[in-house]
């Protein structure tokens, strides 16, 4: 045998070979709607990165334009409804005999003076248009961007990891530990979904964190049904048993030989679940137990818009719609292209 | 002349690539086509390896080809030039005059309809015969086949059938419309050598009885010498030679037809080394002696009375013992010596790979009971604690038979090798693990500089199953349990793989358990052989006096259902 094992100097200098993500990103980078989606993902990132930093929309609270005013673009339209609404400044009936107040006007009057008032000047219109409150629709969706995604990515994150570390036990071992997991999954699955999530609800109460439990902690069980099945029909193929000839542990058989080759799996429902989730994390905020009322996300956006839209003003819907689209669009080529990349069968197409 | 094929060419287009679109020819050369006949009442057989276009050529007949596939040349059948013919007129001719039986019938056969319900629709559609009629009709084509009770068997479904009997349903289905051409592709492929034999049989007296003609494709030169007029050996979508079967087993003109002759291993003749096709070719002889084994080398694996058995589950609770070796209660005992090597040889289902694997401890140990003792080095393997087991497991080393699927997809050849050494302990570092990665690659004949990075996709299935040897040698092992570990590969690289086997054992002094169902192979390989039927093993002796003076009636069954290639005067015909 050491006659075999001598290592030769010429070839102990070479490199070592690519890791399978070095691979995968060689081949993603040759992939052009994967690189755009890339791109398109990473500008929200960094959206929502310097949207929590209070570089951008840091402001989105202030009324600065008119209730309801319309984006620039139907400018004309809005102004001509403005118009209806102007109230009148100055009452036309002198009522100072009668009032008993009136003696002390003058002295509130003085006092107010000390005071320095600016009157902000309330646009007309802005770019997207503004809310009820005249806050802007465009720092609001920016802001709303942050919490939704925020939500949506942790909770997919939160639940494919419980879904793939049940699965991944559950498939592999079998037995008594199947047993025991597909319970737990068939008590979850029994409950119907939404009523699952309110009881959740109830008792995490508001908040952002608390979303991304409640939607983790409900939402693993088609990851696991999908995981669990990869994982039986991987456990007994022949690598599988390969790696335990050469001695490889039960961890590393599951997580460092398996998981790899189920990945695609956990990927596509990562997908699926952040979009599902940025949706269910509406429906929460819309009944009042998702985020918390000082906050914005593209739910409660979108239920703002609801009373909006009987009075013709569409903008913040689009807007919330627009930016939902977009990203959850190219979320799911990413992680399409992510896959593909992932997959060295597919090597060779490109 | 029944079927003439001039010129054929077939392509498969892969897509657009810089506005040009890419062309992967299957079958013909830019010369050259494929061209054969095949007469009336007779059978023409396509020899190849895998990747030699001989099942595109026969699929191109009847276009049951991907939609991909491009054609040229001719195809006359009785005078029409099927290459030409519309879809309704191929689906007329399919099934009624030109019939087809495949590789494997488990995955042929709709697995949710009964077989009677499947015989019975091509006799409906094609001959528009009545429900009842076609019953009968399918009855008598059940009973022709050697079908057991076809009345029964009408009603059964295809996963109550062994694979004999598939294939038996498979051929009655293809004669049900008495087909004037039927091909069958590497129609015993599958199947184990008995079977095949009876197959074999079957198909030769339904040729002469029916009168019709047959295009056989098949790899094993062995089955088509025995069942086939005519001989057409292709390789890498060309013919390279084609006669009648006598001239081609007797006087072979081809250098490709005589090397595929003669890399093939034999019961009667038995070297050192097999010849391989590229040796052959260039006229390189294989060593004819092979180095004496010392009969007093050290015994370093050894079996007493191994039995193993699996749980089968019965009602909620309850479960139910089911031997899968050492059915009567003997159980396998052996003893294998450094540098030998013990043939296990038995049917599928008789527990030879189950016995494999128990001597490596790969069985889930909630899935049953083990018996008996296993001895490696004065312990036995059986009773070890996981901690004593690693680091003795190191030293016994398994090879399965599907190269394809014993190596995981996602591990670069680098990982692969390194994985189990750095689990070991072996080598110092990363950089140590991989130069004696290299060498190891070096050693079993790979491109090492090539082949670390790439993944086990990229290579053929006989560089897969020297990356598996190449995976247990990272260990240093002393026993290679060799579970089936040619019988996925090509004759050529069959050979290449057992001659490196067999420089291995010389080299190294490894101790091999060689588990196949190929006679012919063990017979190369082995020292010993156990022969197993059932779980039990029949009969335990050394190689030449098991193949020369077998005493069992099984283990004669076993040798005479081997095919021999073409002998003057025999044949499954006469």
């Amino acid at each position: 045998m050491s006659a075999v094992l001598v290592p030769t100097p010429a070839v102990a200098r070479q490199t070592r070979p690519w890791g399978v993500w070095g691979a995968a990103w060689r081949r993603l980078r040759s992939d052009r709607v994967g690189m755009v989606s890339l791109a398109v993902v990473g500008a929200f990132l960094l959206l929502i990165l310097l949207a929590a930093l209070g570089l951008v929309a840091g402001n989105w609270q202030q009324e600065i334009a008119l209730p309801d005013a319309p984006p620039a673009f139907v400018e004309r339209a809005a102004k001509a409804a403005a118009a209806t609404a102007v109230v009148p400044r100055r009452s036309n009936v002198d009522l100072s005999d009668v009032d008993p107040l009136a003696p002390r006007y003058e002295e509130w009057g003085a006092g107010v003076a000390k005071y320095r008032t600016t009157e902000v000047a309330r646009r007309e219109t802005l770019a997207f248009g503004a809310d009820r409150l005249g806050r802007d629709v465009l720092a609001k969706a920016v802001k709303g961007a942050q919490i939704s995604i925020f939500v949506g990515v942790l909770a997919a994150l939160l639940a494919t990891f419980i879904g793939t570390v049940l699965g991944a036990l559950s498939g592999f071992f079998g037995g008594k530990v199947g047993d025991g997991l597909e319970w737990v999954y068939n008590v979850f699955t029994s409950i119907p979904g939404i009523l699952l999530i309110f009881a959740f609800a109830a008792v995490a109460g508001r908040g952002v964190q608390s979303v991304v439990l409640i939607l983790g902690l409900t939402g693993w069980t088609g990851i696991y049904r999908l995981v669990r099945a990869e994982f039986i029909k991987h456990s007994v193929r022949e690598y599988v048993r390969a790696a335990e000839a050469i001695g490889a542990s039960t961890l590393s058989r599951m997580f460092r030989h398996i998981l790899p080759n189920v990945s695609h799996v956990s990927l596509v429902q990562l997908s699926i679940h952040v979009v599902s989730f940025i949706k269910a994390e509406v429906i929460l905020s819309y009944l009042g137990l998702g985020v918390g009322v000082d906050q914005v996300s593209w739910g409660t956006m979108l239920a703002e818009a609801q009373g909006e839209l009987i009075l013709g003003h569409w903008w913040q819907l689009a807007v919330a719609t627009a930016f939902m689209a977009v990203f959850v669009t190219a979320f799911s080529l990413f992680t399409d292209a992510l896959r593909d990349a992932l997959d060295p069968k597919l090597r060779g197409l490109e | 002349m029944l079927l003439r094929i001039e010129d054929l060419r077939v392509a498969f287009r892969l897509g657009m690539q810089r506005g040009e679109m890419q062309r992967v020819p299957a079958v013909g050369s830019a010369q050259q086509g494929v061209s054969f006949e095949i007469p009336e009442n007779g059978t023409v057989a396509l020899v190849g390896e895998s990747g030699s276009g001989k099942s595109v050529t026969a699929m191109a007949i009847l276009n049951l080809l991907p939609e991909n596939a491009e054609r040229s040349g001719r195809v006359e059948f009785l005078g029409r030039d099927l290459l030409t013919a519309t879809r309704p007129q191929l689906q007329a001719l399919r099934g009624r005059d030109i019939a087809c039986v495949f590789q494997d019938p488990m995955t042929s056969l709709n697995p949710v309809f009964s077989v009677g319900r499947q015989l019975c629709e091509p006799l409906r559609r094609h001959l528009g015969l009545g429900r009842r009629e076609a019953l009968r009709r399918a009855e008598a084509l059940l009973a022709e086949v050697g079908m057991p009770e076809p009345k029964r068997r009408l009603a059964a479904y295809p996963h109550e059938l062994s694979g004999g009997q598939q294939q038996r349903v498979m051929i009655a289905m293809a004669l049900a419309c008495e087909p004037k051409l039927l091909i069958a592709d590497e129609p015993t492929t599958a199947l184990d050598v008995t079977i095949q034999r009876q197959i074999l049989e079957l198909l030769a007296g339904l040729k002469a009885r029916r009168r019709m003609s047959m295009l056989f494709i098949s790899h094993d030169l062995g089955v088509v010498g025995e069942i086939a007029d005519h001989v057409v050996v292709m390789r890498q979508g060309t013919v390279r030679e084609q006669g009648p079967v006598a001239r081609i087993f007797t006087a072979p003109q081809d250098a490709y037809t005589q090397a595929l002759l003669a890399c093939r291993p034999t019961l009667e003749q038995r070297g050192a080394r097999l010849a391989v096709i590229d040796d052959h070719i260039a006229g390189v002889e294989a060593t004819k002696t092979a180095p004496i084994k010392d009969p007093g080398a050290p015994v370093v694996i050894a079996a007493r009375a191994l039995t193993k058995s699996f749980w089968l589950r019965r009602g909620v609770f309850g479960r139910s013992e089911f031997k899968a070796v050492g059915r009567s209660g003997e159980g396998v005992s052996f003893e294998l010596r450094r540098g030998h090597t013990l043939g296990v040889v038995g049917e599928s289902g008789s527990g030879k790979t189950t016995m494999g694997l128990a001597l490596l401890r790969l069985h889930e140990p909630s899935g049953g009971p083990a018996g008996g003792e296993v001895l490696f080095d004065g312990q036995d393997l059986l009773r070890l604690s996981r901690e004593d087991w690693q680091p003795v497991r190191r030293r016994i080393q398994i090879v399965f038979q599907n190269p394809y699927a014993s190596l995981n997809p996602r591990f670069s050849i680098g990982q692969t090798l390194v994985e189990p050494m750095a689990i070991h302990g072996i080598g110092r570092d990363g950089t140590e693990r991989a130069a004696r990665a290299r060498a190891i690659l070096l050693r079993v004949g790979l491109d090492a500089d090539g082949a670390l990075a790439k993944y086990p996709h990229e290579f053929s299935g006989g560089q897969r199953q020297r990356i598996a040897i190449a995976r247990c040698l990272t260990l240093q092992p002393e026993v290679l349990v060799l579970d089936e570990a040619v019988s996925a590969l090509d004759v050529s690289v069959q050979a290449q793989v057992l001659n490196l086997l067999k420089d291995l054992q010389d080299e190294l002094g490894l101790a091999y358990v060689f588990i196949s169902h190929d006679l012919a192979v063990v017979r190369f390989m082995a020292d010993e052989v156990l022969v197993m039927k059932d779980g039990d093993v029949v009969e335990q002796a050394g190689v030449a006096e098991i193949l020369e003076h077998p005493r069992q009636d099984y283990t004669r069954r076993l040798l005479s259902a081997i095919p021999r290639g073409y002998a003057p005067g025999s044949g499954v015909a006469a």
